[in-house]
């Protein structure tokens, strides 16, 4: 039986508001001691933590595997290994694979290929229309059972909004979270930046700010009206974000995310036609940007995710318009929002909740959190270590990211999963 | 150093008087920029010429354009006069390596087939790199290669000669 | 992240002529001076000079346009360039090759210089990035964002007739949104000291924040043209009206074509301007476009001494 001896770090869990240099024990896969060591622990391996930070295994609420059916942009292994790289031990992966994921076979595929391989958790976001067609209902009790643990449509909302409903009121019947990105599709237009200074200088076709809000507008009043739990994924407005807080006021049960490029970059970053800036929802102005951080700040955003979506090169050496949206990311959550951290002086107790407990409170799962009698998904890093982004330092398939060249803090030193070492930067 | 150059006015007259002689060959008269221009200018004043005055830029004729691209400053050329069958007479103020005349005769071949041309040059200096020669010629003159000859202009119109380092601008 | 001037080559001379904007007004204005003497060039009986003999020049057309591809093809060859035009439309996107493969095998076939047009923003930049340092890229036209060529042949045709720039109110009339060629025209005017630049369109037809360009809003011709010297008319696509942007070219022509009564309230030496293709009757009236205050066949000759001119600078300049 394996057991685990993490020594002289800084335990920072939370959840259960743990700031403080205390060791963690772990056996059999679970957290069995913090801070003193149960009677006769005999650890097979002691892990050295001094000056490192301990911290709960990340979750992220988006990670593009592209398995099944977009094999060519990245594989089930290497992004597996990417995650685990970037200390994420728990992850939702979105339904807009090829076929999306609709039906409890393919869920219980990928459920089943990413078990084997040992690695972090994958949790499936089950598709809420047959097809992502939004026409008709899918099983969601039985993609359920499968392994879904959310529903969701990726590609904004639907366009029958009487779909929609019925959509949330079926899964409110089994009490299952509807996780929506809020765009309106009409208005959205086939546009690709936001419709702003940017856009018009560089004559890319603009996505008005209302897209989002139109969006939202119907998913707020739906959710009223059928009482589901919803997920907005993917806030990117100054706007969006106060419908967002009026909402919550109203006590409506309502969660929402940002990504951790949107707490970064803005339009500007476009620069001169960037395709790594080419992301849905797009990047807007410097002033939606802040009151994103705001939101964030506030709680009305309660977590930060990657929105990893690794893309092949070819796909972005095209002109904006046609180059593929997304950036890779998963191996850049921990950097990137200890780095905003650090830019707002937050405390990293702070900082790391986006990351962890809160995001595995809206992903319903265990997760998240350092409990005695938790799986021991933990991960351990080195704070102030800060490391360039290389296409080379990157483990994803993926290297299509704005943030390559820059320098980010916050390097993975171990991440362990159900108490077996899953990364280690020395091997 | 500008003591031993010759003085360009008196040049200008001995050309003047050479031309003279030739005179019944009713020449046109088309000066090279930029030097080139304010001589054929003064000539044009002296000379009992029938043409109006034509001025060659020839930066788009120069055979060193891979080398050092198109100059800052071009103006257009303007020949107002048909060069068919006209007798011309190009002036420039110094004749080197020949490498501009050839530039200037390739010029005035686009506009026409002129019945001749001349070339007449207040300073003929040693150096020649093609089979060119000047009908017409002030001084000839010796320099060390790093250095170059070049005319100025006064306000009223006065030429003068100088002597400068290549390496300094050419204007 | 630090986004050096993509048309610079590291002596900070014009490598690539992508777009008008961020270009200082000494190159600007060293294009429009070289070319005037290549007008003086287009007016003689052999029409051609030397200058890029050897120099082999294609003309990249990802998107068709017989009219500036013609414009550039005479360019190049009275600068006694070898011209290869290329409609990409229909040959190798069509088999799956990328925008760069083509580029790449181009430049294995040892291209100097690629006149791109493309419906996408950015093609041109895109290409530019990518090809070896010592290729040249002219942007003919890219999706909405940039026509810089057409901006300077109107900058030269503007000089010609009013000499300065200093003095002048420009008007900017009809599809702004999707026009890239308002948009260098815009950058130019404002590059080159145009105090005031207006743009008149109904609002369905101009882009967010165009203000921040520089440039005052009307969605008025009275109000817009009143005194202005110049009057530079866009061409109004048939497919605004199937795009919910318009409701007729009927209605577009009574409150914003040109027509003699409009022009009454511009200066009484404004010049009437449009880069072609023209629909007469629907963003200008016919009177107007053969008028005395009309520039736009001297635009279309001024048009090729311009890129002889670009053409010319780009490829001296050597890094």
């Amino acid at each position: 039986m394996m057991k685990i001896h993490i020594k002289n770090g800084r335990l920072v869990d939370p959840k259960n508001g743990i700031d403080a240099e205390q060791d963690v024990y772990i056996a059999a896969g679970k957290i069995v001691a913090i801070d003193v060591a149960p009677d006769g622990f005999q650890a097979n391996q002691v892990i050295d933590a001094t000056s490192f930070v301990v911290c709960p295994g990340l979750v992220d609420l988006s990670v593009r595997l592209r398995e099944p059916g977009l094999e060519y942009k990245a594989t089930l292994e290497s992004e597996m290994n990417a995650a685990v790289a970037g200390g994420v031990t728990s992850f939702a992966c979105p339904p807009d694979t090829d076929p999306p994921l609709d039906e409890p076979g393919l869920v219980e595929m990928l459920k089943h290929r990413a078990r084997n391989l040992h690695q972090a958790h994958v949790y499936p976001v089950g598709a809420l229309t047959q097809g992502l067609q939004g026409k008709r209902l899918t099983e969601m009790a039985e993609l359920k059972d499968a392994g879904c643990v959310v529903f969701g449509q990726p590609d904004g909302t639907l366009s029958d909004l009487r779909v929609l409903m019925q959509a949330m009121r079926y899964a409110s019947t089994f009490d299952f979270a509807v996780w929506l990105r809020p765009q309106e599709n009409s208005l959205t237009n086939n546009g690709v930046a936001h419709d702003g200074e940017v856009a018009t200088r560089l004559g890319l076709p603009p996505i008005p700010v209302c897209a989002e809000t139109v969006a939202l507008s119907n998913i707020i009043l739906l959710a009223k009206e059928t009482g589901v739990k919803v997920h907005v994924c993917r806030v990117s407005s100054a706007e969006g974000i106060m419908m967002i807080r009026a909402a919550k006021q109203q006590g409506l049960p309502i969660t929402c995310d940002v990504t951790i490029n949107h707490i970064h970059l803005s339009d500007m970053d476009i620069g001169f036609f960037d395709s790594n800036c080419h992301m849905m929802p797009p990047l807007r102005s410097s002033k939606d940007r802040e009151a994103l951080r705001g939101g964030v700040l506030d709680g009305t955003i309660d977590a930060i995710c990657s929105d990893h979506a690794p893309v092949d090169e070819d796909a972005k050496l095209l002109p904006f318009e046609q180059a593929e949206i997304g950036a890779t990311g998963v191996e850049l959550l921990l950097p990137l929002t200890l780095k905003w951290g650090v830019e707002i002086n937050a405390p990293l107790i702070k900082t790391l909740s986006k990351i962890t407990d809160a995001s595995a409170k809206i992903l319903g799962v265990d997760a998240g959190h350092l409990s005695v009698g938790a799986a021991a998904d933990i991960c351990i890093f080195d704070p102030d270590q800060y490391w360039q982004v290389l296409s080379t330092a990157l483990l994803s398939q993926g290297k299509n990211t704005p943030f390559l060249g820059m320098e980010l803090p916050g390097e993975i030193k171990y991440t362990i999963v159900n108490g077996q070492v899953v990364y280690d930067q020395c091997e | 150093m500008n003591s031993k150059l010759p003085d360009a006015e008196a040049l200008l007259d001995h050309l003047v008087k050479s031309i003279q002689q030739d005179l019944d060959k009713d020449y046109a008269l088309v000066g090279i920029r930029t030097g080139g221009v304010w001589l054929a200018e003064r000539l044009y004043q002296k000379l009992a010429i029938t043409k109006p005055l034509g001025i060659l830029d020839v930066s788009f004729y120069r055979d060193d354009f891979d080398k050092v691209g198109l100059r800052a400053q071009i103006k257009r050329s303007e020949i107002p006069f048909d060069v068919n069958d006209a007798h011309i007479l190009l002036v420039d103020d110094v004749l080197q390596t020949g490498r501009t005349t050839r530039a200037a005769i390739n010029e005035l071949f686009d506009y026409g087939r002129p019945a001749s041309i001349s070339l007449a040059t207040l300073i003929d200096r040693d150096g020649r790199e093609l089979p060119i020669a000047a009908q017409y010629v002030g001084a000839k003159l010796v320099l060390p290669s790093q250095q170059k000859v070049a005319l100025k202009c006064a306000a009223d119109g006065k030429l003068s000669l100088r002597v400068c380092d290549k390496s300094q601008t050419n204007d | 992240m630090i986004n050096r001037n993509p048309q610079l080559n590291k002596n900070r001379v014009l490598q690539h002529l992508l777009t008008t904007e961020g270009l200082p007004a000494a190159i600007l204005l060293k294009i429009l001076d070289t070319a005037e003497s290549f007008v003086g060039v287009t007016e003689r009986d052999v029409k051609k000079v030397p200058l890029l003999r050897g120099k082999s020049i294609v003309n990249l057309f990802f998107e068709p346009s017989t009219r500036t591809r013609t414009t550039f093809e005479i360019a190049a060859k009275r600068l006694s360039a070898d011209v290869i035009n290329l409609n990409i439309a229909v040959s190798a996107q069509t088999k799956g090759e990328t925008l760069l493969d083509t580029v790449d095998n181009l430049s294995a076939m040892n291209a100097d210089m690629f006149v791109v047009r493309h419906a996408q923003s950015g093609a041109a930049h895109l290409i530019a990035n990518h090809v070896q340092s010592d290729i040249h890229v002219i942007n003919a036209g890219d999706g909405r964002h940039a026509h810089p060529t057409q901006a300077l042949l109107d900058m030269f045709t503007i000089r010609r007739y009013k000499r300065e720039f200093h003095n002048l109110r420009v008007a900017i009339v009809g599809d702004i949104l999707h026009s890239r060629v308002a948009r260098s025209q815009i950058h130019a005017l404002t590059t080159l000291g145009v105090p005031e630049v207006r743009v008149i369109a109904p609002k369905t037809l101009l882009p967010s924040m165009v203000e921040r360009l520089g440039v005052h809003v009307y969605h008025d011709m009275s109000a817009g043209l009143k005194d202005v010297d110049v009057l530079m008319m866009l061409r109004l696509q048939n497919e605004r009206m199937q795009t919910a942007s318009l409701p007729s070219s009927e209605e577009y022509f009574k409150y914003y074509g040109l027509t003699p009564d409009k022009l009454s309230l511009a200066r009484p030496d404004a010049i009437v301007m449009h880069p072609g293709p023209m629909n007469r009757g629907v963003e200008i009236d016919s009177v107007v476009a053969d008028g005395k205050q009309s520039v736009i066949l001297p635009q279309v000759t001024f048009g090729i001494a311009v890129r002889m001119a670009v053409m010319s600078i780009l490829a001296g300049n050597q890094v």
